[in-house]
C-alpha cells in the first residue's frame, strides 16, 4: 500500500497535474485526490468512455486491448490508464493554457 | 444378282417316273429316306452360291435353309447338267410354293450331306416341329405392337351446337359484273386517283341501323370468371433498439473497509507498477511540447497575417453619429471619454469656439455648459446631462469608482460630479417610472409630467474648487492618480491604503496641481457640524445634488502645485497636457483584494475619509515621480513633481530635467501606450513623436511632418503598433509602425467635416472595438474598428519592443555621433565666427579661389571623360 501511495504522490507532484482518481472496474472510485463530487462525476463519465473505447478496440481486433487513453480538450487533458479488470487511473492536466493578453488603459 | 440357290432336289409324287430315272444313281438311299425327302450333294461352289456353306451358314444347330424356287430354276438354267439341282429339276418346277427347304444333314441319315424337302407338307412338318418356339414369340410381339384402335364416338349433343354456330351460306354469293362499252381505238388517258379523296370517294354500303327493323337481343354471351380477391399485407413486430440506460440517484461508493482492502491488494500494486511508466511517459511528452497548440491556427495565414491586403478594403465604419442640436449649436467638442464600465456610454463636453469667447459675461448666462452622456443606440437624445459651472475642457472618470467624474473648467476651476444616482438609468433601462415610485417627495408629480416627454435628467455638480486656489487659466488636462499610490503635500509618493483613486492631477497653462478628494486634516473642526448632515440620509430626487463631496464644495484646495520653470531662460513653461507613469504595486495584494470586494459593493464615503498624515504611511520609493508635460509651444518637458526645499525651507519645484522642442505648436495629445508602460506618444503641430521613459536624449522616433496639422491622437487598445491621428481637415490617419514608419498605413479622408478634436478608442466586446471621433462642429462619431485594425498580428508586441529598442539605439548612436562631431564643428564655427569679423574680405577671396579651383577641376574631369568615351 505504501508503494502505491508513493507512486501516486510522485505523479501528483508533477507539474500541471490537477488530480488523480483510482477507480475499480465498475467505475466506483477507490482513491482520489480531488473532492468527492468531482471525483464521482469524473469516475462515472470516464467509466463509460473507457468501456466504449475498449469495446471498439476489441471489436476491430479481438487480440488487441486498450492500454492508454488521452482526452485532450481546450483547457485541459485527461489521461486514462485502464487495467486488466480492476482499476484504472485518471489524471487531469491543466497547463500550457493559452496566454492571456494584458492590456492597460490610459 | 440373285443368289444362286442350291437346289436340293425335292421329290414330288406326280413326277415319279422321271424322277426315278434321275434318282437311279442313288438307289442306295432309296430305301433309307421317304419320298418327299431327296438327299442331294452340293458342291462348295453351289453352297457358296446359295449361301449354305457347311459350318458357316448351315450348322448342326440350324441346319435349315430356305431356298427360293426361282433361284434354283435359274441355277438349273445357267448350269444345266452341271448344276447340282439338275436331278430334282422337275420337282422344283412343280413345287407349289416359292421356298424350298434345304436341310443340312449332319449325321448323313439319308446318305448325303444335304437333303431337299420336296413337299410343302413335309416342309411344314419338319420346319415347324423343329422350330416350335419361334411362332410363339411372334405371337407375343404382335400383341405388344398393336396400336390402340379408336373407340367409337359417343355423341353428347355437341354436334348440334357446332352446327348452330357454324356459319353457312344460306344462298349463293351474288356476283355482279360491270362492263363499260367503249369503242376501241380511242385515246386513253390514265391518271392516278386517290381513293380517300372526297371527289372520288368509293361508294360503300356501310351497314346502318334500320329503324324499321330492330332485333331485340334476347340473349347475350358474356364470360364470367371467378377471381379470388387478393390483398397483400405485411406485419412486423417492432424490435426495440437495445440501449443501455441507467438512472442513478446516488453515486455508488465503496465502504471504507472495501477501499482499504483493495488498496492493500497485490493486484493494485502490480497494476500501478505496470501503468506508471506509461503515465510518466505521457506527462513527459506534455512537458516537452505544448500539447495544446492548435496546428491549424498556427498554420493559418488568414486575416491576421496580411495587414496590407485587408487594410485597403476595410476601413473604419461609421456606426453612430451623435449630435445634440440644442447643446452643440456653435460649439466644439473639447473632450470625449468612454464610461469605463457601462458599455456603450460615452460622455462629451462642449466648449464654445475661440471666436465667441470674447464676450465672457454674456456667455455665462446664455448657455450653460454640460457634460453630455450619449448611449448607444440613441443618437439624438442624450442619456444624462451634467451641469458645469463653465465650459469643461477636460474631464475623466475615476478609475476605481466610475460614478465620480472630475472636470476642469475654462475658468480654472476643478469640478466634481457624482452620478451614482443615475446609474440605473444610464445602464440602459429607462426607469423614469422607477425613480418616480421610489422617491416619495413632492416632486413626484413633476416627474410624472416630465416622464412623457422623456426628458434627459440633468444633474448638477457636487463640488467645485475654491476660486482663489484654482488655476488662473483654463484647465486643459485632468487625470486621476491610480489607486496604487498617493501623494503627500510635498509630492512624496506614499502607500494608498484606501485602494481607491482619491487624488487628481490637473494642469493648465499656469501650473500643474495635485488635488485630493478626501477631507483635509485642518478642517476637522468644521466637519463636526457637517457630519450630522451627512448622517441624515435624505431621499435623493433627480434634481438634488448628491452630498458626496459636500466637504469639498467651494473650499477645495490643491495639495500642492508644480510649476515648470524653464531650463535655460527665465519664465515658465505653459503645460497643456501631461502624462504620468502608472505605478502598479504588488505588495498589498492580500489586503487589497479584500478591500476591493468591499469597495465594489459599497460606495465610498469620501466625506468620511481623511487625508492621512504623511508620517503614518509608507513611502514608496519605486514610484516614478517624474512625468512628461507638453507645453503650449510644442515642447516636451520631463520634470519631477516632488517639491524641493531651498535653503529657507520653502518648497519649490525643481527645474525640469529635459526639454525638447519637437513640435511646432500646441501639444494636444500625450498618451502612454497601453502595451508598453514607458512608451509615450505625443502629437502637436504638424508631427508626432514617440518617447521612451528613461531615454534622456530625445524622442526615440519622430514622425514625418505632414501637410495637415495634427489635432488628436490615440493608441489602439488591441494592437501595440497601431495608433490613430486626427487631422485638421477631419481625416484620420492610421499608422502602423511595423509596416511603415514614414507614412500612415491608411488615411480615412474626411471622416469628419472639420478639425478633429479628440479620438478615444473603446473595447466593448472582443469583436466590437469602437473609435469615438469628436470634431469641431460638436458632432461625435463612433466608428467600428475593422478586424484588421483590432486583431493583432503574430508577435506584434515583440516586434514593437524590438522596434523601440532599435530606435533607442539609433538615437543613442546619433547622440554619440553628434557629440563626437558637434564639438569640432562648434569650434570650427566659433573659429570661423572669430575669423570672419577680422578678415571678411580674405574669407570671401578664399572662397572665390576655392570656387575657381573647383571649376577648373571640373573642366579637367569633363575633358578626361570625353576623351575616354572617344568624342
Amino acid at each position: 500500500m505504501a508503494e502505491v501511495e508513493e507512486t501516486l504522490k510522485r505523479i501528483q507532484g508533477q507539474k500541471g497535474v490537477q488530480g488523480i482518481i483510482v477507480a475499480n472496474s465498475e467505475g466506483i472510485p477507490i482513491k482520489s485526490t480531488l473532492d468527492n463530487s468531482s471525483t464521482v462525476q469524473y469516475a462515472g463519465l470516464i467509466h463509460q468512455l473507457v468501456m466504449k473505447a475498449r469495446s471498439t478496440i476489441r471489436d476491430i481486433d479481438p487480440q488487441n486491448d486498450l492500454t492508454f487513453m488521452r482526452v485532450r480538450s481546450k483547457k485541459n487533458e485527461i489521461m486514462i490508464a485502464p487495467g486488466e479488470s480492476i482499476c484504472w487511473e485518471l489524471l487531469l492536466n491543466e497547463f500550457h493554457s493559452p496566454k492571456m493578453k494584458r492590456c492597460y488603459s490610459s | 444378282m440373285a443368289p444362286k440357290r442350291q437346289k436340293s432336289p425335292s421329290r414330288k409324287t406326280g413326277v415319279k417316273g422321271k424322277v426315278k430315272d434321275n434318282l437311279t444313281p442313288s438307289p442306295m438311299e432309296k430305301p433309307d429316306h421317304p419320298d418327299d425327302i431327296y438327299p442331294i450333294v452340293l458342291t462348295t461352289a453351289t453352297q457358296e452360291l446359295f449361301e449354305c456353306c457347311i459350318d458357316e451358314d448351315v450348322t448342326e444347330q440350324s441346319p435349315y435353309k430356305l431356298l427360293e424356287k426361282d433361284d434354283i430354276i435359274q441355277d438349273i438354267k445357267t448350269r444345266a447338267a452341271v448344276s447340282d439341282f439338275h436331278p430334282v429339276k422337275q420337282f422344283v418346277l412343280d413345287y407349289p410354293e416359292d421356298e424350298i427347304l434345304l436341310v443340312f444333314d449332319v449325321d448323313f441319315t439319308y446318305g448325303q450331306s444335304f437333303y431337299l424337302v420336296l413337299t410343302p407338307e413335309a416342309k411344314a412338318r419338319i420346319y415347324n416341329v423343329l422350330q416350335p418356339p419361334q411362332p410363339e414369340i411372334i405371337v407375343l410381339e404382335d400383341d405388344v405392337s398393336k396400336t390402340p384402335e379408336p373407340k367409337p364416338w359417343i355423341s353428347l349433343g355437341s354436334e348440334l351446337e357446332v352446327d348452330q354456330e357454324s356459319v353457312k351460306e344460306t344462298r349463293e354469293k351474288l356476283c355482279y359484273k360491270f362492263d363499260l362499252k367503249r369503242r376501241p381505238g380511242l385515246p386513253v388517258c390514265f391518271s392516278d386517283r386517290n381513293s380517300t379523296e372526297a371527289e372520288c370517294r368509293s361508294v360503300a354500303c356501310p351497314s346502318y341501323q334500320d329503324s324499321r327493323f330492330s332485333i331485340k337481343q334476347m340473349q347475350r354471351d358474356c364470360g364470367m370468371q371467378a377471381v379470388p380477391k387478393l390483398q397483400s399485407s405485411t406485419a412486423q413486430t417492432e424490435r426495440a433498439v437495445q440501449r443501455n440506460v441507467f438512472t442513478q440517484y446516488e453515486p455508488r461508493e465503496l465502504r471504507e473497509k472495501e477501499k482499504e482492502n483493495i488498496l492493500r491488494s497485490e493486484k493494485l500494486k502490480k497494476f500501478v507498477n505496470s501503468v506508471t511508466p506509461r503515465v510518466l511517459h505521457a506527462l513527459q511528452q506534455a512537458h516537452i511540447m505544448n500539447v495544446f497548440t492548435d496546428d491549424f491556427k498556427a498554420l493559418g495565414i488568414g486575416a491576421e497575417a496580411s495587414d496590407q491586403l485587408v487594410m485597403v478594403s476595410e476601413g473604419l465604419k461609421l456606426q453612430w453619429t451623435f449630435t445634440d442640436e440644442k447643446r452643440a449649436m456653435g460649439k466644439k467638442i473639447s473632450s470625449v471619454s468612454w464610461h469605463p464600465t457601462i458599455h456603450g456610454l460615452i460622455a462629451v463636453t462642449f466648449i464654445k469656439k475661440q471666436e465667441e469667447q470674447l464676450d465672457k459675461s454674456t456667455v455665462y448666462i446664455n448657455s450653460p455648459a454640460f457634460i453630455v452622456f450619449y448611449g448607444f443606440p440613441d443618437q439624438s437624445n442624450p442619456r444624462l446631462l451634467l451641469e458645469c459651472p463653465d465650459d469643461i475642457f477636460a474631464f475623466e472618470f475615476c478609475p476605481s469608482n466610475p460614478n465620480v467624474i472630475v472636470g476642469g473648467c475654462r475658468n480654472g476651476k476643478v469640478v466634481l460630479w457624482d452620478i451614482s444616482f443615475h446609474i440605473p438609468h444610464l445602464q440602459g433601462t429607462r426607469p423614469n417610472s422607477k425613480k418616480a415610485s421610489d422617491s416619495d417627495s413632492d416632486t413626484d408629480t413633476f416627474d410624472l409630467g416630465n416622464k412623457k416627454e422623456n426628458k434627459t435628467p440633468v444633474m448638477s455638480y457636487c463640488a467645485v474648487s475654491s476660486i482663489e486656489s484654482s488655476h488662473k487659466s483654463p484647465v486643459t488636462d485632468v487625470q486621476w492618480l491610480p489607486k496604487t499610490f498617493e501623494v503627500t503635500r510635498t509630492g512624496v509618493p506614499v502607500q494608498n491604503i484606501s485602494n481607491m483613486s482619491v487624488q487628481v492631477v490637473t494642469c493648465s497653462p499656469d501650473c500643474v496641481m495635485f488635488w485630493d478628494l478626501r477631507v483635509p486634516k485642518l478642517q476637522n473642526q468644521f466637519l463636526a457640524d457637517r457630519k450630522q448632515d451627512v448622517d441624515q440620509k435624505t431621499m435623493m430626487t433627480p434634481y438634488s445634488i448628491p452630498t458626496t463631496f459636500k466637504h469639498l464644495d467651494r473650499t477645495w484646495k490643491p495639495l500642492f502645485r508644480v510649476s515648470l520653470p524653464k531650463i535655460d531662460t527665465s519664465g515658465e513653461y505653459a503645460p497643456l497636457k501631461f502624462s504620468l507613469e502608472h505605478y502598479t504595486c504588488n505588495s498589498n495584494t492580500g489586503r487589497n483584494t479584500d478591500n476591493e470586494n468591499d469597495g465594489a459593493e459599497v460606495l465610498p464615503e469620501y466625506s468620511q475619509l481623511r487625508i492621512p498624515s504623511a508620517k503614518t504611511l509608507k513611502t514608496l520609493d519605486d514610484v516614478n515621480t517624474k512625468f512628461y508635460v507638453g507645453t503650449e509651444e510644442g515642447e516636451i518637458v520631463y520634470t519631477d513633481w516632488k517639491l524641493e526645499e531651498d535653503e529657507f525651507g520653502r518648497k519649490f519645484s525643481a527645474k525640469p530635467l529635459l526639454c525638447f522642442r519637437t513640435h511646432a505648436w500646441f501639444v494636444n495629445t500625450m498618451q502612454r501606450s497601453p502595451f508598453f508602460k514607458d512608451i509615450l506618444l505625443t502629437t502637436g503641430g504638424w508631427n508626432f513623436a514617440i518617447w521612451k521613459e528613461g531615454v534622456m536624449g530625445g524622442p526615440i522616433f519622430v514622425g514625418p511632418s505632414s501637410e495637415q496639422e495634427y489635432s488628436a491622437a490615440c493608441w489602439s487598445l488591441s494592437r501595440s503598433a497601431v495608433f490613430f491621428i486626427g487631422r485638421n481637415d477631419g481625416s484620420i490617419e492610421v499608422w502602423n509602425l511595423l509596416l511603415n514608419t514614414s507614412e500612415p498605413t491608411h488615411v480615412h479622408e474626411h471622416v469628419a467635416s472639420t478639425r478633429i478634436t479628440c479620438i478615444k478608442p473603446c473595447i466593448t466586446a472582443s469583436k466590437q472595438h469602437y473609435l469615438a471621433v469628436a470634431d469641431n462642429l460638436g458632432v461625435l462619431r463612433v466608428f467600428n474598428v475593422p478586424k484588421a485594425l483590432r486583431s493583432p498580428v503574430k508577435n506584434e508586441d515583440l516586434n514593437m519592443q524590438i522596434f523601440f529598442d532599435q530606435e533607442n539605439d539609433r538615437l543613442k548612436d546619433y547622440l554619440e555621433w553628434e557629440e563626437l562631431w558637434a564639438k569640432p564643428r562648434k569650434e570650427e564655427g566659433e573659429s570661423k565666427k572669430q575669423v570672419e569679423p577680422d578678415k571678411p574680405v580674405t574669407f570671401q577671396v578664399d572662397s572665390e579661389e576655392a570656387d575657381l579651383k573647383e571649376y577648373s577641376d571640373y573642366l579637367k574631369l569633363e575633358e578626361s571623360i570625353l576623351k575616354h568615351t572617344g568624342l
